[in-house]
This record gives structure tokens, sequence and C-alpha cells, in this order.
């Protein structure tokens, strides 16, 4: 099945973007495809480059490059970014930062949308 | 692009309006949604029902009064239907006469059945 994510929280303060890891993860491990994960809201901080965990905790950021190095396609809303300060120079990588045209793109190729 | 090749969205608002920025990228997200030809409709349940409330005034908040988009977003920014839940307005003390527009209310059991219709559901 083709899975599309969105994720509307930041890092840390909630779970939602542990248990969208953890679902994401699962779902591959099952063989189906992950079309793609849609940043918005406080959602796009999870892609902020400068994230700095301690050392001995979860580091979201990274999970989520480890995702990307996998093929996982990773969309941050310019709008609701730039409205944060998740622009070019504070974003793990510059062309993940996109429109909302990508979401609606995510809703007509995905089989189901997944909001977290 | 024929009826059958669109692809059927729905917003469903739950939160009230400007406690939380829900709202307003919600609503930044179906002006944008509009403009590519689908089949975009929006519902307001629970406390998004208070979104649709005439007579909001925001200048003490010091935020845009994004609510003016509402009456809008079927004629100038093609969004299909504006659904809103009968019983979250009653639970609420209101009804349509309270909304600034005009929208379709529907009871849960509707709404649920247009829900199924969809192929995405997008909630905030």
């Amino acid at each position: 099945m083709k899975l599309g994510v969105l994720i509307k929280e930041g890092p840390y303060m909630h779970q939602a973007m542990d248990t969208a890891y953890n679902f994401i993860v699962a779902a591959m491990e099952l063989g189906h495809e992950i079309t793609g994960i849609f940043f918005y809201n406080d959602g796009v901080y999870n892609r902020c480059s400068t994230l700095e965990p301690p050392r001995d905790e979860r580091n979201i950021m990274k999970l989520l490059s480890e995702l990307e190095l996998k093929g996982v396609r990773l969309i941050v809303c310019v709008a609701a970014g730039k409205r944060r300060g998740i622009v070019n120079q504070t974003v793990c990588k510059v062309e993940e930062i996109s429109g909302l045209g990508q979401l609606l793109e995510l809703c007509i190729t995905s089989d189901r949308m997944i909001t977290f | 692009m024929s009826e059958q090749e669109k692809t059927k969205v729905m917003f469903v608002c739950r939160t009230a309006p400007y406690g939380t920025v829900y709202e307003q990228e919600a609503i930044e997200a179906m002006v944008m949604f509009g403009a590519y030809e689908q089949d975009i409709s929006v519902s307001f349940i629970g406390d998004g029902v208070f979104s649709l409330k005439k007579g909001q005034d925001t200048s003490l908040l010091g935020k845009k009064n994004f609510s003016m988009t509402y009456p809008i977003l079927i004629d100038d920014f093609e969004i299909s239907h504006i659904y809103v839940e009968k019983e979250s307005l009653e639970e609420r003390g209101m009804s349509g006469e309270d909304l600034m527009t005009e929208v379709e209310i529907v009871d849960r059991n509707l709404l649920k059945q247009k829900m199924n219709e969809m192929k995405a559901l997008l909630p905030f």
C-alpha cells in the first residue's frame, strides 16, 4: 500500500513524530511504500538542522535523515517554515522545502494519508 | 478534468480559531488546494464550529481575522463543500443563524458518510 504521512507537531513536546517514525519503520518492514512525509504546522521543526538534543536522547532529526537515506521523501512546507524560521539556512536539506501543492500530491498519489 | 478523475480531499477542522495556529494554517492550505482543480471539501466538527461564528473581532489579539476567508472559499477558491456538524453546533448552543456564511449543516451520520467518500482526510 502507498502511504502518505502528514506531521503537524514539533519534536519532543509531542509524541506525534516518534509515533509517526515507528509507524513508518514498521510499515516499510511490511513492504508498504511511503510516498512522502509532509511537515506542516509545528511539524516543520522536526527538520531544523540545529536541533541538538542531549547525546543520550533520541535524535529525531537524525532518525528522519536515516529515513531519507532509505529513499523516503521529506517535504517541509515553505510557508509554515518561514513563519517559524525554518528556511534554507536552518533546514536539514534545502531541497526538502516545498509548497502545499506537494501535500495535495501526496493525497492524490497515496492509497492512505496518515496524520500525526 | 472530469469529476471522476478529481481526488476528493476533506479538511476536518476541529479546533477553535485563535488559541492555536491550526485553523489559520488549515485555511492557508484550503486556499492553496483550491487552485489545483481537485474536489476539496471542508468540514467543521467539535470546537471547529467556532471558526465560523459571526462577528469575530481579532483587533485585541494582534492576529489576522482570517475568518473573512470562509465566506469566499466556495466562490473564490473553488472549494466544493463546507459542512458543519449539526450535533457540534447544538452542543455549543449554536445554530446556522450564528454562522457567518451559508454552509451545509449535516448530522453526524451523514458527515460520516461524506468522510467515507473521501480519498484523504486532513484533520486540523
